[in-house]
């Protein structure tokens, strides 16, 4: 057993509203430099859809993540050396097209035009070539636009749909839609470190952030096509990839991620969760209706005795295991087992957990008023709008029991409070749904605090980093005087 | 006594200009080693310009290294005619097709507006001594036949002695005007490559092919290397 530990993040479905406060956030931040406006590394899309960039869950396209070629694991990319062949053209890379050319408005303009007839207008101005020019696509151009034909038809996840099934999920009055932000995943197998031929990602061993070391990058972006989210970006002004660090001069602070600590619904949660780095190979070789229990099954119990002395034994320290033992990462992903990683069947592993969405039930118009036709109010997911098979792909590489199990205990928990609170459902009928997601009482009071009352402080629980020691040990004051932010000594400038 | 200075002077400050300037960026200025590859702005036409580029200019330049170091083996394989005729055809067939990458290259950079605003006057430097290096080379086969013989004649013996530092001129100056000028290029190039974009081809990521596939790296070990061997 070799225990490591990784900050692990869990986002709520349900409780997203679609808001973009978390990307704007982390935009601020990180992003808001010349070669990186197009960047988002953090983004909120709308599902059905094509998202961003677009059509990045299509690996036919972009070849991202990792396939099995008989018993062993390779980037989807290729082999090694026909990678290297790709060196001068990278015919999986995504260009500025697939994501959008970002603009800015001649808001001068406004002020300095000469009186006339009409109203001066701020023209969108390319903020590539500094040229006028027409606003195509942008950020988050879906959103809300469930039924589109242009974006919702266009989903790949829908491809395993009957067409039957397909026109029902589009009819107006039966229209649905959720969102999922994306940021990076921090995977345990991650694709993108895995075809960089600089080798110049790394993971970090102590909490499992992935990163792009920006003086070893030579900006040859296989990353970009490597990484099966798409969250490594190229940044074609500096010539370097870029991406997610999971804003770790700030959790190493005791502060939380820019997009966590502002979600405006406060759906997401962070802490640590301990694994085997041993399985991690073995794991992402299963087949895949078996990844996500094989993925648990690599997370360890913070409580045995044995995981404990073996975490002491690769220098992670008690603090940390005691902020594993609290983390509410582990209680949704592991306990609760009702957060799912999203698209596994890329075998990167992904660190990042989803609780899926509790859709409307399926209801019909047609006595004139919007009728549930069902007596038990919530439902059961057999009677979801959106057929299992969606959201299995999304969540569970296509195996339906597990994002039935989850989603019945999500509607179980919803079943007891309501039987609690209001009243209108007898108490048998509530236990009944419990027993039936193998929940009980307790554990759905547990699941209820945490996802509908939870303080800050449950929501993140994050180990102590001990910055003040360790940046004795690795900065020199004087060397260090006047670099900006992440550690350069003079600006990042591109090469002549 | 110009030549003397162009083949006898200039090699050798060619080269201090070059390793001092690969030192003193490397060790500045780490990051701005980057292909700065444009691919991301622009990638339909780049594909027939980089590509036939790449692999031509590799190729030829590996042929040019293989008369320096191993004058003797090209020498036997020139030995017969058909093999003679077969290597400068494809030679030629090569620098056709990395001057094609080049002009494919250099078009573009003007066409595409994304692509134009992000090329820097060093890049504009570039495109064109590379050019002038191409087409000096490709008039130079065309009118001076058989380049693969004469070049370990005159060429290769005038390296060797460039790199024993005792310069022999005479090699140089007995050839014609364009082969002059095509050695001079290259010297040219060899005292941009620091200060250009051409750093890109140290890094020819060959490492690629043996390291495992993750990386991790433990911060806390690393400190504590770095600490206790103070
Ligand atoms: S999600 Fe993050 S860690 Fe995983 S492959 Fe992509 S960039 Fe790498
Ligand atoms: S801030 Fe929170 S609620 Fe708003 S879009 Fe982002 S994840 Fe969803």
């Amino acid at each position: 057993m070799d225990v490591r530990a990784q900050l692990s993040m869990v986002f709520h479905l349900d409780k997203c509203i679609g808001c973009h406060t978390c990307s704007l956030a982390c935009k601020n931040v990180w992003t808001s430099r010349e070669g990186a406006e197009y960047m988002w590394w953090n983004n909120v899309e709308t599902k059905p859809g094509t998202g961003y960039p677009t059509l990045w869950e299509d690996q036919t396209k972009y070849r991202g993540g990792w396939e099995m070629k008989g018993k062993s694991l390779r980037p989807r990319m290729g082999r090694r050396t026909g990678m290297l062949t790709n060196l001068f053209f990278n015919p999986f890379l995504p260009s500025m097209d697939d994501y959008y050319e970002p603009w800015t408005y001649q808001y001068g303009h406004l002020f300095t035009a000469p009186q006339a007839d009409d109203q001066p207008t701020a023209r969108a101005i390319s903020k590539v070539t500094g040229k006028f020019m027409d606003v195509e696509a942008g950020p988050n151009w879906d959103d809300d636009m469930s039924g589109s034909s242009v974006y919702a038809r266009n989903d790949i996840n829908l491809s395993e749909l009957t067409d039957a099934e397909r026109e029902a999920l589009f009819r107006l009055e039966q229209m649905m839609f959720f969102y999922i932000p994306r940021i990076c995943n921090h995977c345990l197998n991650p694709g993108c470190v895995g075809v960089c031929p600089s080798g110049a990602i790394y993971k970090r061993a102590e909490d499992g952030i992935v990163l792009v070391s920006q003086e070893k990058c030579r900006g040859w972006r296989f990353c970009v096509s490597g990484c099966p989210y798409k969250k490594t970006y190229y940044n074609w002004q500096t010539g370097k990839s870029e991406k997610c660090i999971l804003c770790y001069p700030r959790v190493e602070t005791g502060q939380a991620p820019a997009c966590f600590h502002t979600c405006v619904g406060r759906i997401r949660y962070m802490g640590v969760l301990l694994y085997d780095a041993e399985r991690i190979e073995e794991v992402a070789k299963t087949p895949d209706a078996g990844l996500v229990e094989a993925q648990r099954s690599l997370i360890l119990d913070p409580n045995d005795a044995k995981v404990i002395a073996a975490a002491r034994k690769n220098g992670i320290g008690d603090d940390w295991i005691a902020s594993a033992q609290k983390s509410p990462t582990y209680k949704f992903v592991k306990q609760w087992g009702i957060a799912l990683p999203l698209h596994i069947e890329f075998r990167t592993l992904p660190m990042l957990f989803y609780v899926p969405p509790l859709l409307p039930m399926l209801a019909s118009t047609q006595n004139g008023s919007y009728d549930l036709g069902n007596s038990d109010f919530f439902g059961n997911v057999e009677k979801f709008r959106v057929p299992m098979k969606y959201m299995a792909r999304l969540f569970s590489a296509g195996n339906e029991e597990i994002i039935k199990n989850a989603l019945k205990k999500l509607l179980a928990v919803r079943a007891h409070k309501q039987a609690q609170s209001v009243g209108n459902l007898s108490v048998e009928k509530a236990s009944a749904s419990l027993a039936e997601a193998g929940c009980n009482a307790d554990e759905a009071e547990a699941i209820f605090r945490l996802t509908a009352l939870p303080r800050f402080e449950d929501r993140f629980v994050l180990p102590p980093y001990h910055r003040e020691e360790v940046i004795g040990l690795d900065i020199e004051p004087i060397k260090q005087m006047g670099q900006v932010g992440l550690g350069f000594n003079q600006p990042p400038r591109r090469g002549p | 006594m110009l030549e003397t200075f162009l083949f006898g002077v200039f090699p050798y400050v060619a080269t201090v200009v070059m390793v001092v300037g690969l030192i003193w960026r490397y060790t500045t200025n780490q990051f701005s080693y980057s292909t700065v590859s444009s691919q991301f702005l622009e990638n339909r036409q780049l594909f027939w310009g980089s590509v036939p580029w790449h692999y031509g200019i590799i190729l030829v330049l590996l042929a040019h290294l293989v008369g320096v170091v191993f004058p003797d083996g090209v020498q036997a394989v020139n030995g017969v005619p058909l093999r003679l005729y077969i290597l400068e055809g494809t030679a030629f067939a090569l620098s056709l097709t990395l001057l094609v990458g080049l002009i494919v290259l250099m078009l573009r950079r003007g066409i595409s507006a994304n692509v134009r605003v992000m090329t820097s006057p060093m890049d504009v430097v570039l495109l064109f001594v590379l050019l002038a290096q191409v087409v000096t080379g490709i008039i130079t086969a065309v009118f001076y036949r058989w380049g693969s013989a004469w070049f370990i004649q005159t060429a290769t013996p005038y390296f060797w002695s460039l790199f024993t530092l005792s310069p022999k001129v005479e090699y140089m100056t007995a050839l014609p005007l364009l082969s002059k000028l095509h050695a001079i290029n290259f010297f040219i190039l060899v005292a941009l490559f620091p200060f250009s974009r051409l750093v890109h081809m140290l890094s020819v990521p060959l490492a690629y092919l043996w390291r495992p596939y993750q990386i991790v790296m433990w911060h806390r070990r690393q400190t504590r290397d770095r600490v206790s061997g103070l």
